[in-house]
């Protein structure tokens, strides 16, 4: 009997990854985003993200990511998801600082209406170190149904972006 | 009526179609040479037209405007609960303006449009096995394509319709599984409505038989204790599927290696309470909400380093994929958690549907 394909963690077998890579022009700063066949999408970091590198301690994580918005105000209802916040790629999901003074703000990377945020990870911000792709993911994401295709468009691969990871090695070594 | 010195109740009013049915019924009798039978499982409705009787109302939107909102599902903004409301806030003096009391005699005949006999509904119930791991309840079809061959839906109602010549079906059941999960044990509970069936009367060998006609058309479902029920039973099923528990059987990798011990844990623990957030598989179509469930009992059973089955017992509407891998950490607590590895689901199976309806019948 051989494990899972996709590996540890069931959910994940259904989910296709998608990245992107260099958010904001910000070095290194990439994001995975795991799309469903049903089209929910979950933001997390990619393990090439500086949060994820060793030595990084996370001081706080905020969902309030301007005086009027914070992220864990959000509430849908029912099927449809209504009074969601709706975001674009840009759109900040939450901002995080680490003990070395650093502060990384993590953003959408699409379309859709927030369905919820990762409220584990403010208990225990160690989670999103520790499991980037599966606890500690950072937010739930419904594109809208016209858009489901679509909203990948500006996204690449897993191919595509291991490509980009070995532009990167080569032109650091 | 109150000047003359009469007070009516409302059901001194006697209702058209209750008058129609009053000259009708023995005219129909006669006719036909059976007795008529106002409850019926046979139906006759006719429907007529009479222009002046749709008019009569009009008046009331030049009295109540308000009541009368155009929206855009309706075809006429007279609808049964407009005009009541209407009638409700109209004042009497304004009313008897606009309309006599009593009613003046209508200038013309209605009209018969249409004829429709139908036949009232019967129910067929049992319990279905599932052992395909590759089979839907109901046909799933995307785009107009469908995506797996047939259902479970389909399977057992085909013959059904077939025998009791029905117009079509509405199959429901005491909960469901999923596409990749196989029903054992006693089987779950169905009930099957089939519309305007042409033939209603079958003796409980031919429902036998009926039952051994479907198992023979396929190895992928089984059902047993076929019989006919009630509208009103279907009740007793439905019941079932909040109130009734379950047992599973599933089939449970590890990331990490296990020991025997590591696992025997699962077996002492009693009344799980879960919080399941909505899981993500089913996010798209459901609203986002927190459950709270139980898992009564588990029992382990050790296979190596990396598979163990567990068999659990759990309330109504609890999701056992999700508790075993966790659903991203939105089911907790889970089977991850309670043995500090990554779990991941490889097989499930339904061992039981702890409900006693539709009785057991001697298959």
């Amino acid at each position: 009997m051989e494990a899972p394909a996709a590996g540890p963690g069931g959910a994940e077998r259904y989910f296709t990854r998608w990245y992107k890579p260099d958010v904001k022009g910000r070095p290194c700063e990439d994001f995975c985003v795991l799309q469903h066949s049903n089209r929910i999408c979950v933001i997390t970091l990619a393990e090439a993200h500086p949060l994820l590198q060793s030595g990084k301690t996370i001081k706080s994580i905020n969902y309030q990511i301007s005086a009027n918005c914070s992220r864990l105000q959000n509430k849908v209802s029912g099927k449809s998801k209504r009074g969601a916040q709706f975001l674009t790629e840009l759109a900040p999901l939450c901002r995080i600082s680490s003990s070395d003074g650093e502060e990384y703000t993590i953003y959408s990377c699409i379309r859709g209406r927030l369905i919820e945020v990762n409220e584990n990870i403010l208990s225990n911000p160690t989670l999103l170190q520790e499991k980037p792709s599966t606890e500690g993911y950072i937010a739930v994401v419904l594109p809208k149904f016209e858009e489901s295709k679509s909203v990948t468009q500006g996204l690449l691969t897993q191919k595509e972006y291991e490509e980009v990871l070995l532009k990167r090695r080569n032109s650091s070594s | 009526m109150r000047n003359l010195g009469l007070s009516l109740e409302k059901d001194d009013i006697v209702q058209l179609k209750e008058a129609y049915k009053w000259i009708i019924h023995p005219q129909l009798a006669e006719e036909l040479g059976v007795p008529a039978d106002g409850k019926s499982l046979f139906e006759v409705s006719v429907v007529f037209a009479h222009p002046e009787t749709d008019e009569e109302c009009r008046f009331l939107a030049t009295t109540c405007p308000d009541c009368f909102k155009p929206a855009k599902n309706k075809q006429s903004v007279f609808t049964r609960m407009a005009v009541i409301k209407a009638l409700e806030k109209i004042k009497e003096e304004d009313f008897l303006k606009h309309f006599p009391c009593p009613p003046s005699s209508p200038k013309n005949l209605c009209d018969a449009l249409e004829i429709q006999c139908n036949n009232g509904a019967v129910f067929v119930a049992g319990r279905y096995n599932k052992y395909s791991r590759n089979l839907p309840q109901t046909p799933w079809i995307i785009d107009g394509e469908r995506k797996l061959e047939s259902s479970v839906e389909e399977l057992i109602s085909e013959h059904l319709m077939a025998e009791f010549k029905a117009d079509s079906f509405n199959f429901s059941s005491s909960g469901r599984e999923d596409v990749d999960v196989r029903t054992l044990g006693n089987g779950r509970p169905f009930a099957i409505e089939l519309v305007n069936p042409r033939r209603i009367h079958f003796t409980a060998e031919e429902m036998k038989r009926l039952q051994q006609a479907i198992n023979n058309s396929s190895d992928k479902i089984q059902v047993r204790d076929l019989q006919l029920v009630t509208r009103e039973a279907i009740g007793r099923m439905k019941e079932g599927e909040e109130e009734k528990t379950k047992t599973y059987s599933a089939l449970i990798w590890t990331d990490k290696a296990i020991q025997r011990e590591d696992i025997a844990l699962l077996d002492d623990i009693k009344e799980l309470k879960l919080d399941q957030k909505t899981p993500l598989r089913v996010l798209h179509r459901r609203p986002l909400a927190v459950r709270c469930r139980i898992i009564h009992t588990m029992s382990s059973e050790y296979i190596d380093e990396h598979h163990f089955r567990l068999h659990l017992k759990t309330q109504a509407g609890t999701y056992i994929k999700e508790f075993v891998h966790g659903d991203f950490g939105r089911t907790k607590p889970n089977i991850g958690s309670l043995l500090n590895r990554t779990a991941d689901i490889l097989e499930l199976d339904v061992e039981s549907v702890d409900v006693d309806w539709p009785p057991t019948l001697d298959n």
